[in-house]
């Protein structure tokens, strides 16, 4: 470039800025144009020139303000961060282009373009997504094939867990344990109670009709609960120095880890009925938790035992020689530290584990993703899967980021160091 | 004086190396002893062998009157009673400083917390960190770690306190405040033994010195005969590089 381009010197700082800005300006002007009024203003050039055209001038212009030192703060700072030399000015200017080019298309079909009035699928006559799916069916998104008249029993289970998780915050240090024992003992049984029912004058609701974000949450919510003490122990039986417990702990954990979970769930759909008396029936939303649980339990263990094994051996010996037991030692000294440790790791298979969730379609339970896909088969909804993925989605990556930033805030909270 | 710790012909191995050759020690109440020797001579393994950090294979240990043996309750109930200070410090880094204190007592003597923490705040005082109570571990430094990992061993009131090199992951400014607070413990009356380079602090609180060499004690002599009259040959030569 030097050798037959002008060097901009800090002397004409601001003839080269001006010349630069114009440029950059009309490259600019040419994207522009070119997508909002699908207009080619550069269709005198050659065609593959005029294509690269807003490029070509872009980086020109890039170049002639890539002055080192000038004094100006904001030149500067593009300079330092955006455009240190011609690589990186194309590299930002390609990105800036692909923004100009493919949001606005993105943003029309989600909002400006989208319907959102109506009932019918008639009622979506904008080019832009048809919205009106997404809320004539959330009823069935959110509680699946659950009764309408019955629908409160979910909510004001859920209403409970939030307002005991909102109590939480505020209640002494003191009660905080019995408050937790509370939520994770008693009220995993209320919550099951009140929605199945059955009991109290509750109608029976069978679990075959539960389903949407509901189900995604009490799935998600159970086997989160549940495999993590058995990934614990796993992971302490996988060092322990007893062979038996060792070895099934291998065993156990390489078991699960080697099959893929669809496998699992079709398992404890046909074959485990097989294994247990005749008469006796197992509830199959009971076996399908059973199958997470256990799956997501294997990962568990492997997460946790690289915490154990990251601590140092005097951690250990301290403990003993202050005359702690096994068990003392592990939940007072190691535990704590260790799973500190492995929080990232825990927090990766909790995402994981909620993601999974939608698999459970293979034995006949549909959760958000599961409804989805049912109602996008409805013959009067035809043609709308894309609306409805698109809100799955979404909906999975609140819940996911939310967790993803509850075990950050978690992280920043526990950490002692100085 | 009546004895409280007797080691009669402890063989140890580590693998096919052996560590401990037919070591025979006697300790008696309120007794000071300071191992010495040169790195991987035994002392250590000497020490941990006491509460059974390490596993004697031959011979005999008794401490306070119970026999070390496969049996995890006596196992426990000996390391209750005998503290011991690392040369890692190994505080518990998720614990404050006084949580670090009161643990030990709490769960494993089933103390009430109240009386844990007075007992803790009582020894923290005695090696003046108290005002770094809240603290954690990783909040303060060398010297101050090691003085809390002394009262840590300290508040289960033990009998005996076994120390591994105490003062030499340390920096020197911050030997000296540790081996006051060991001084202090010594002239308070603990049994105490104590493996360490510092020859200025053996002479100051031992009674006894041992030198140890390739597994086997080599001599064992009260402190001035040790450093005036040093009867081995190994001993002077030892002596003479470091004094």
């Amino acid at each position: 470039m030097k050798s037959f381009l002008i060097k901009p010197t800090k002397e004409k700082l601001t003839t080269f800025v001006s010349l630069g800005g114009f440029l950059i300006f009309l490259g600019f002007i040419d994207v522009l144009a070119n997508t909002f009024l699908e207009l080619n203003i550069t269709s005198f050039f050659p065609e593959k020139l005029s294509f690269f055209m807003p490029l070509i001038l872009g980086v020109l212009g890039l170049h002639f303000i890539r002055i080192e030192f000038s004094g100006n703060k904001t030149l500067d700072k593009i300079n330092t961060n955006f455009n240190s030399n011609n690589f990186n000015a194309i590299l930002t200017l390609l990105v800036i282009f692909t923004l100009i080019k493919y949001v606005p298309p993105l943003l029309n079909w989600f909002i400006f373009d989208a319907n959102f009035a109506g009932n019918t699928k008639e009622d979506c006559t904008g080019g832009g997504a048809c919205w009106v799916f997404i809320k004539v069916w959330l009823n069935r998104f959110v509680y699946g094939m659950y009764p309408d008249t019955e629908q409160w029993r979910i909510n004001t289970s859920f209403l409970i867990l939030f307002l005991l998780v909102g109590a939480s915050f505020f209640v002494p240090t003191k009660y905080k344990k019995y408050l937790l024992m509370f939520l994770l003992f008693v009220y995993p049984i209320i919550g099951l109670k009140l929605i199945s029912g059955g009991e109290f004058g509750l109608k029976y609701v069978e679990t075959g009709a539960w389903g949407g974000l509901s189900l995604t949450f009490i799935v998600s919510a159970f086997a989160l609960i549940l495999c993590f003490p058995v990934g614990m122990f796993l992971a302490l039986g996988r060092r322990s120095n007893l062979p038996a417990i060792r070895y099934s702990s291998i065993g156990f954990i390489e078991l699960w880890r080697g099959v893929p979970l669809i496998t699992v769930l079709f398992m404890s759909a046909v074959m485990f009925p097989m294994f247990l008396p005749d008469g006796t029936y197992v509830d199959k939303l009971i076996r399908v938790l059973i199958a997470i649980t256990l799956f997501e339990a294997a990962y568990m263990a492997e997460v946790i035992r690289g915490g154990l094994q990251a601590l140092p051996k005097g951690q250990y010996e301290a403990a003993k020689s202050l005359g702690m037991g096994y068990w003392k030692m592990h939940f007072l000294i190691i535990l704590p530290q260790a799973l500190k440790l492995v929080i990232p790791g825990i927090a990766n298979t909790f995402l994981a584990l909620v993601k999974d969730t939608p698999l459970i379609f293979v034995v006949g339970l549909l959760e958000l993703a599961g409804m989805v896909n049912l109602a996008k088969t409805n013959p009067k909804w035809l043609g709308m899967a894309m609306e409805g993925y698109v809100f799955a989605g979404l909906v999975f990556w609140v819940i996911c980021y939310a967790m993803s930033r509850y075990s950050q805030n978690l992280e920043r909270k526990l950490s002692t160091e100085r | 004086m009546s004895k409280i710790i007797e080691l009669k012909n402890v063989n140890k191995w580590f693998d096919k190396f052996q560590a401990l050759k037919d070591v025979s020690l006697e300790v008696n109440q309120q007794e000071k002893i300071v191992i010495c020797g040169p790195s991987g001579s035994g002392k250590s393994t000497l020490i941990r062998c006491i509460n059974r950090l390490e596993e004697h294979q031959d011979g005999q240990i008794v401490v306070d009157g119970t026999e070390i043996s496969e049996n995890t309750k006596d196992i426990e109930k000996i390391r209750a009673e005998v503290g011991m200070v690392f040369q890692q410090f190994n505080l518990f880094p998720h614990l404050s400083i006084l949580d670090n204190c009161t643990l030990a007592p709490i769960w494993v003597k089933k103390m009430p917390k109240k009386q844990a923490e007075e007992i803790a705040i009582q020894n923290l005082e005695r090696v003046q960190i108290a005002d770094q109570a809240q603290k954690f571990p990783g909040q303060l430094s060398g010297g101050q770690q090691q003085r809390s990992a002394i009262a840590r061993a300290l508040c289960m009131e033990p009998k005996i306190m076994l120390f591994d090199e105490p003062t030499s992951a340390l920096d020197p400014e911050m030997i000296k405040e540790v081996l006051d607070s060991m001084v202090d413990l010594a002239k308070g009356g603990m049994t105490m033994i104590v493996v360490t380079h510092e020859m200025g602090f053996a002479k100051e609180v031992a009674d006894n010195m041992i030198f140890m060499d390739e597994g086997r004690i080599v001599e064992k002599a009260k402190t001035k005969d040790f450093f005036d009259n040093p009867k081995s040959e190994r001993t002077k030569l030892f002596l003479s590089q470091i004094l």
